[in-house]
């Protein structure tokens, strides 16, 4: 059964080992920072390709971002997505509206004639980390939501999801229509080629504005944890200091 | 870990390819209680070394970075870092065939072997994966190869740290350098201080900060160099090493594409130019992958993925093939494209070794350890010297304006004669609104607007017919115009008005400065008051580092003039060597004086119109200066020429210039003067009078000897080089300057061609001439001679050849031309007895 | 009004992120002088909701259903829904686990209800005032979470948990939720054992070994997994050595990869940017081996051995035999 699946991704700055915020601290200064799709998401843009590829069927990409955002509509593109949206938004939205804006988007597509019968989120975003943009939207939809996935098989108008817990995995079936969070290691996403990059250039992007809403998780300002100040104690340098290590492992008591 | 030593001889601050090369030659030079440092970790400290592309193309049209790169290739082959791996620059077009030819004449000249034009199917079978339907030819260099950057500088710290020579810290990052006196005197950085007798800056894109941090300036420009690998590529499936093919530059879309080990990397200068600015890079902490990796901008890269699969399409095109990283890395551009060498001008003992590429880091290393060693190097580097810059040009905006305009000729095709676009008019002489109503074509020399020629003198090219010779061939008529040669003559038959503004002058005066110049002269400075002294500089071994006209001017007042481009160094030099105890005076006054120079039978005529003065022969006899009246104006005139007529220059405060001018214009034309521009002055005028220039006959790997200068004898005074100076004249020259004409232009198709320089002379069976010293013969000036109807070449050739009659060839794109040897020392092919300057 | 906690528990016993979740919610119920009350489900939630006194609860909620046999998040989101809306507490705050941070969020959608994850610290008012980790911890928002009840999970292990200084007495209630057919289409219907090779497991491991790109390559991973094997530990690895394919992505220690909590935690050639860092921020101890003495990872380290790990790593190894040869 050919499938049509939408894969929702969010547009980070790849973060370097210290992060620096702007001056008024409301965000991280991306200044030197390249961007990426977060990495759950690449996951999901990964996986609705294989779907597609395995299924038949069509694949669009949907971001919620500044203009910008359009390299990760894009690269996800250049990775076999076939058309994208963007929904533009110049301030980062809480994890409410973002999925408003988003059911917004759906809903038009619908009226458009175009129904997903499988909708991809990350299960987190890498930078706000809001946990329920996805949740939101499947309720809205009616539709059941599994998440945190690490293995996805479409079978007979359903879903098997596999989801990641302490000694093992659970295991979720659900039909079609649904909406699934995934979680990086879900697959390991490809990179893309010269011609599909090539051809991501001239696939069909769609903008749409998206009008600022009220906050009720209202971000106020952004701070950099306190470093705890270690220093670390020098054991030694190169093999020398494998004496020294052991008797930092037996301290510990893991010896 | 080291710790930061109290004091250090020299710091040197930056551990990428460059600092670790020079710590380690100036240990190779005897020095000791070196320090290395650099803010990032070891061995990559994340400058532009990190992610080099690390190739390396021995040919380059720039004999000195030839130079640099050859011996960078010997270096890293000594290490053992470097891969031959071969290289192909192929061409889609004719006109980069053409400019291929010229690259084999390159090689010729500078003594590159293993070099060949090769055929599309030639270039297939060397390099598979090619679509050589697409190219027209090649040019395969066998020395091509790639070098392992990291491991070289790595290598050489170590060698100088085993020897005790050197303390290196990583993770050290200087905060700010001590200046007193004008000296520097210490490094302040995170773990301490350092009080240092030299700093070297060897900082590649954070150069200009820490230069700063001193007071002086580093004029470079970082800038972005687009670098994508893709793989894996099956063809590369069982590659045993990182490089087994030729790496192919595809010249005309300014792109490189090269096998590294399973991958394929391909490279552009063929984006929009991204500048960046020396004091926001990031910082290694701060940065996702290191601070001079920026992230990829695919939007400036769309075109050259498509060229790419033009040229590659067997890997590019497969969709099994992803695009595993792709950066901007940063490198350094400076206004015009060479390094930026050498102690600073504004900060003593504070050396800049910036703007170096992998190519040529070890040779760099090499020489500016020799040259802080020794006062000068092997190789010559006045093309690098940091001294070279007019104020303006050490401005950020016009080091971005012309890195943005450099950037995409890095492969590009650029004529010898080719001026910059941006950041013109910068420098122009009081009469400049004169010179653009008489339809100048203006050059540009140190940020000086010259003019080339004059339109107004297009009637003369057909008064002069057939004397003067037109170019056929599109590229050697490219920025030229036979208006200059009917200018030559017109000035020869009567007179002509030359602007010469764009000479740096300054006056060195003082009870000391007698002194001062006799150090720095070659000739003899004890000259009666008045008396004009045209005199090499020279450098501690010999070689050339200046020729200048120092004017006497007092008993304590010396002016020396010299040219626009070397000005700027050749003040320092002199001011660098003013005595000690403050004597003398070094006064820049090249902003205040401008100067026409005044030629031809009729100038005397024309003078005499203007001035009660007596400028007769008898009382203003050739190689003095005097102060005369010209009309209202009070006007210094120097009876010297450098274009082989009767005449003088002229040099008045500069806010009286356009008076000048428009006197002597006024004056003259009913004489016959014309203007007449700098393509006359500086080539066709002083070649067929056998006049020697810096920078292309004059330069520190000749000496006064082998350019047929040495003439009358050497002043008892000491001089820096006379020791060497004495030697040279003992022996017998290896090499002799010659004046050559060129016997016939008639290349295979019919056209007529005409050499633009630095093409390689050659035996009669083509072989190569090489001196007892190994220098290879090429053409050091090219250009025509209106008054001998011949096309002027001047060449340094062995000894044995150089002989007047002597039959050799000259090789000018791909074909070879009879030329004969005309005269075998500095006698004028025009006016041989210099009656006409002398009456 | 009330404060409620959600409490997850295992054995009679509320489990440790719940404890740091009550401690949290405590501090917020005695901030607003609102009583706390915890929230249970699970048909064996008895036993535990009688100890909820300890964490401060003066009364609990079990929530039962015949149909909630087992784990069904939208269920247990209905049932918090329903909660907030017949008892109007102030806040809900639930652990940040995975379970309950998805309840929370259908909660949320349910109520049509703001909602706030990983939290390190909340005030009571008109809009709480919160502080809430972002980038896996690498970086902390202070907010203001509206709504006329906050909902919130508490970052785990960010709180440490306390009991309450008085223990109080709890009424324990069953509440049933009135759930429909939808809520319970989202089931566990299966569990897959997949740590059949019996090594330990990343997450729990008392001694973790990773390395990065320093590793070189895949097989560059022998030395780390003899020292692993040495210590009875798991082998970790950054995200660029998953990308790279040279591990599976369940070694991957990170913000997208395994959290880990081990007493010692070594991190070979590995330098220490934000993602990483997320992954092991548990870690009791942490002994980096890097090239470079400035690497970020050396600056959060405890010890540091500066060298090689494919040199200094077999003399580990073999310092430990020796040890334990002798």
């Amino acid at each position: 059964m050919p499938l049509n699946i939408l894969c929702c991704v969010k547009r980070v700055p790849m973060t370097g080992g210290r992060i620096v915020l702007t001056a008024d601290e409301g965000a991280i200064e991306t200044r030197h920072l390249g961007f990426t799709i977060s990495p759950h998401e690449e996951c999901g843009v990964e996986e609705a390709v294989r779907i597609v590829e395995a299924h038949g069927g069509s694949s669009t990409v949907l971001t919620l971002g500044p203009p910008e955002a359009e390299e990760q509509l894009r690269d996800a593109m250049a990775l076999g997505i076939d058309r994208a949206i963007l929904l533009q938004a110049d301030a980062e939205l809480d994890g409410g509206a973002t999925a408003a804006a988003i059911l917004e988007a759906i809903e038009a597509e619908r009226a458009a004639g175009t129904e997903y019968d499988l909708i991809f989120f990350g299960n987190e975003s890498a930078d706000a980390g809001n946990y329920q943009v996805g949740i939101r939207v499947a309720h809205a939809l009616g539709r059941p939501c599994v998440t945190g996935l690490k293995a996805i098989a479409v079978e007979d108008g359903a879903v098997r999801c596999e989801q990641e817990v302490a000694g093992g995995r659970d295991v979720y079936r659900v039909p079609l229509p649904a909406v699934v969070t995934v979680k990086e290691g879900l697959n390991l996403p490809r990179y893309p080629s010269v011609p599909g990059r090539m051809r991501a250039k001239r696939k069909p992007l769609e903008t749409r504005p998206v009008a600022a809403a009220a906050a009720g998780v209202e971000k106020v300002r952004l701070a950099v944890p306190a470093g705890e100040g270690k220093q670390a104690q020098i054991l030694g340098h190169g093999p020398d200091a494998a004496p020294a290590v052991v008797e930092v492992l037996r301290s510990v008591g893991v010896l | 870990m080291s710790t930061l030593p109290g004091r250090a001889r020299a710091v040197v601050i930056g551990a990428g390819i460059v600092g670790n090369s020079v710590a380690y030659h100036l240990h190779q030079q005897g020095w000791s209680d070196l320090a290395l440092i650099d803010k990032g970790p070891f061995p990559n400290p994340g400058g532009s070394t990190g992610h080099a592309s690390n190739f390396i193309f021995p040919v380059d049209h720039s004999k000195e970075m030839t130079a640099l790169t050859a011996d960078s290739v010997r270096q890293y082959r000594e290490l053992e870092v470097f891969t031959q791996s071969g290289g192909i620059e192929v061409a889609r077009t004719e006109e980069r065939m053409q400019e291929l030819r010229r690259r084999m004449s390159s090689a010729l000249s500078w003594g590159v072997g293993g070099v060949s034009l090769v055929t599309p199917a030639e270039i297939n079978e060397m390099v598979p994966f090619v679509d050589e339907s697409i190219l027209v030819g090649g040019f395969y260099t066998e020395g091509v190869g790639v070098v392992d950057s990291l491991r070289a500088g790595t290598l050489m710290r170590e060698r100088a740290q085993a020897a005790g020579a050197l303390t290196a810290l990583a993770n050290t990052e200087v905060l700010g350098i001590d200046v007193e006196g004008g000296r520097v005197t210490r490094v302040h950085t995170t773990r301490g201080e350092i009080e240092a007798e030299i700093v070297v800056i060897a900082c590649g894109v954070w150069s200009p900060r820490i230069a700063r941090m001193a007071g002086a300036s580093i004029p470079l420009t970082p800038a972005v160099h687009q670098m994508i690998d893709v793989g894996p590529v099956p063809r590369f499936a069982d590659a045993k090493s990182h490089i087994e093919y030729p790496i192919v530059r595809d010249m005309d879309t300014n792109m490189y594409e090269r096998q590294d080990g399973a991958g394929l990397e391909i490279g552009s200068y063929a984006h929009r130019p991204i500048l960046h600015d020396p004091e926001e890079i990031p910082s290694v902490e701060e940065a996702a992958l290191s601070p001079t990796e920026f992230p990829f901008t695919q939007g400036d890269f769309e075109q050259q993925m498509e060229h790419a699969l033009e040229l590659c399409p067997e890997i590019v095109g497969d969709e099994s093939v992803g695009v595993k990283y792709a950066i901007n890395g940063l490198l350094s551009l400076t206004p015009d494209g060479m390094p930026i060498l050498g102690e600073t001008p504004e900060v003593k003992n504070l050396w800049s070794v910036a703007a170096v590429w992998v190519k040529e880091g070890p040779g760099v290393g090499r020489s500016v350890a020799e040259w802080m060693t020794h006062g000068e190097s092997e190789i010559d580097l006045h093309s690098s010297d940091i001294a070279r810059f007019w104020y303006h040009q050490k401005t950020r905006a016009h080091g971005r304006a012309r890195a943005a305009e450099g950037f995409n000729k890095t492969y590009g095709i650029v004529h010898p004669g080719e001026q910059w676009a941006s950041n013109r008019d910068v420098r122009l002489p009081p009469f400049h609104s004169r010179q653009v109503e008489l339809g100048a074509t203006f050059f540009e020399a140190a940020g000086w607007e010259r003019p080339h020629w004059y339109e107004s003198n297009a009637d003369l090219v057909e008064e002069y017919g057939d004397r003067i010779i037109r170019r056929e061939a599109e590229w050697d008529a490219r920025w030229w115009s036979p208006i200059i040669n009917a200018e030559h003559l017109a000035m020869r038959d009567g007179a002509g008005i030359v602007d010469l503004s764009a000479f740096t002058i300054f006056d060195i005066a003082g009870p000391g400065a007698l002194a001062a110049v006799q150090r720095t002269a070659m000739r003899q400075m004890d000259v009666p008051v008045g008396r004009v002294v045209y005199t090499p500089v020279l450098s501690p071994g010999g070689g050339f580092k200046a020729d200048l006209t120092i004017m006497r001017l007092g008993d304590d007042l010396f002016r020396v003039v010299t040219g626009g481009a070397h000005g700027p160094a050749d003040r320092k030099w002199f001011s660098d060597r003013l005595p000690e105890d403050g004597s003398a005076q070094l006064t820049d006054v090249t902003s205040g004086w401008t100067t026409l120079g005044l030629w031809g039978p009729q100038a005397r005529t024309i003078l005499e119109g203007l001035t009660r003065d007596d400028v007769s022969n008898e009382d203003f006899r050739f190689g003095t200066c005097r102060t005369i009246e010209l009309d209202t104006l009070r006007v210094l005139a120097s009876r010297i020429s450098y274009v082989g007529d009767l005449g003088w220059e002229l040099y008045v405060p500069i806010d009286e210039g356009r008076r000048l001018w428009d006197m002597v214009y006024e004056e003259g034309r009913p004489h016959g003067l014309v203007p007449v521009g700098i393509g006359v002055y500086g080539t066709t005028g002083r070649l067929e009078k056998c006049y020697r220039a810096f920078a292309f006959e004059l330069e520190s790997e000749y000496d006064v000897v082998e350019a047929g200068m040495a003439w009358g004898k050497v002043k008892e005074q000491d001089f820096v080089g006379r020791d060497a100076h004495l030697r040279q004249r003992e022996q017998d020259p290896a090499a002799i300057l010659c004046t050559l004409t060129v016997d016939d232009h008639t290349s295979k198709s019919g056209v007529k061609r005409y050499m633009l320089g630095r093409e390689p002379i050659l035996a009669l069976d083509g072989g190569r001439l090489v001196d007892r010293k190994g220098r290879g013969s090429y053409v050091t000036s090219a250009g025509a001679g209106p008054s001998i109807g011949k096309h002027i070449l001047m060449a340094y050739l062995p000894s044995e050849q150089a002989v007047a009659g002597e039959r050799l060839l000259v090789e000018y794109l791909g074909e070879r031309y009879p030329v004969t040897v005309a005269v075998a020392d500095s006698t004028p092919l025009f006016d041989p007895e210099n009656t006409r300057i002398r009456s | 009004m009330a404060v409620l906690v959600l409490v997850e528990h295992a054995g009679g016993r509320a489990d440790d992120v719940s404890q740091q979740a009550a401690t949290l919610a405590r501090g917020y119920a005695q901030a607003a002088g609102e009583p706390l009350q915890a929230v249970l489900f699970g048909p064996d939630a008895g036993a535990a909701a009688q100890s909820m006194g300890t964490l401060g609860a003066t009364a609990a909620y079990v929530v039962v259903h015949e149909r909630l046999t087992a784990y069904a998040p939208q269920a247990w989101g209905r049932a918090i829904a329903e909660l907030v809306e017949t008892h109007a507490p102030s806040a809900v705050i639930a652990p940040g686990s995975e379970r309950a941070t998805e309840a929370m969020a259908h909660a949320a959608a349910f109520a049509d209800l703001p909602l706030a994850a990983n939290c390190v610290d909340a005030v009571p008012g008109d809009a709480a005032a919160v502080t809430r980790l972002r980038w896996g911890g690498s970086l902390l928002e202070q907010a203001r979470v509206h709504g006329r009840t906050k909902l919130l999970t508490a970052a785990p292990h960010a709180v440490e948990a306390a009991a309450a200084s008085a223990p109080s007495e709890t009424v324990v209630t069953e509440f049933t939720p009135e759930l429909e057919d939808a809520d319970l289409v989202v089931q566990v219907v299966e569990r897959a054992q997949t740590d059949a090779g019996g090594g330990v497991s990343l997450a729990d491991a008392r001694v973790v070994v990773s390395a990065g790109r320093g590793a070189g390559s895949a097989e560059g991973f022998a030395p780390v997994e003899a020292l692993a094997a040495a210590l009875g530990g798991a082998v970790g690895c950054s995200r660029a050595v998953t990308i790279a394919g040279w591990r599976p992505h369940t070694d991957q220690v990170g913000q997208t990869g395994t959290k880990i909590a081990p007493e010692i935690y070594i991190p070979c050639g590995i330098s220490g940017a934000t993602q990483h860092m997320a992954g092991c921020k548990g870690a009791k101890r942490i002994l980096a081996i890097n090239t470079d003495p400035e690497a970020p990872i050396v600056a959060n380290a405890d010890y540091a051995v500066i060298g090689d790990l494919h040199e200094v790593l077999p003399a580990i190894t073999a310092e430990i035999e020796k040890a334990r040869a002798g």
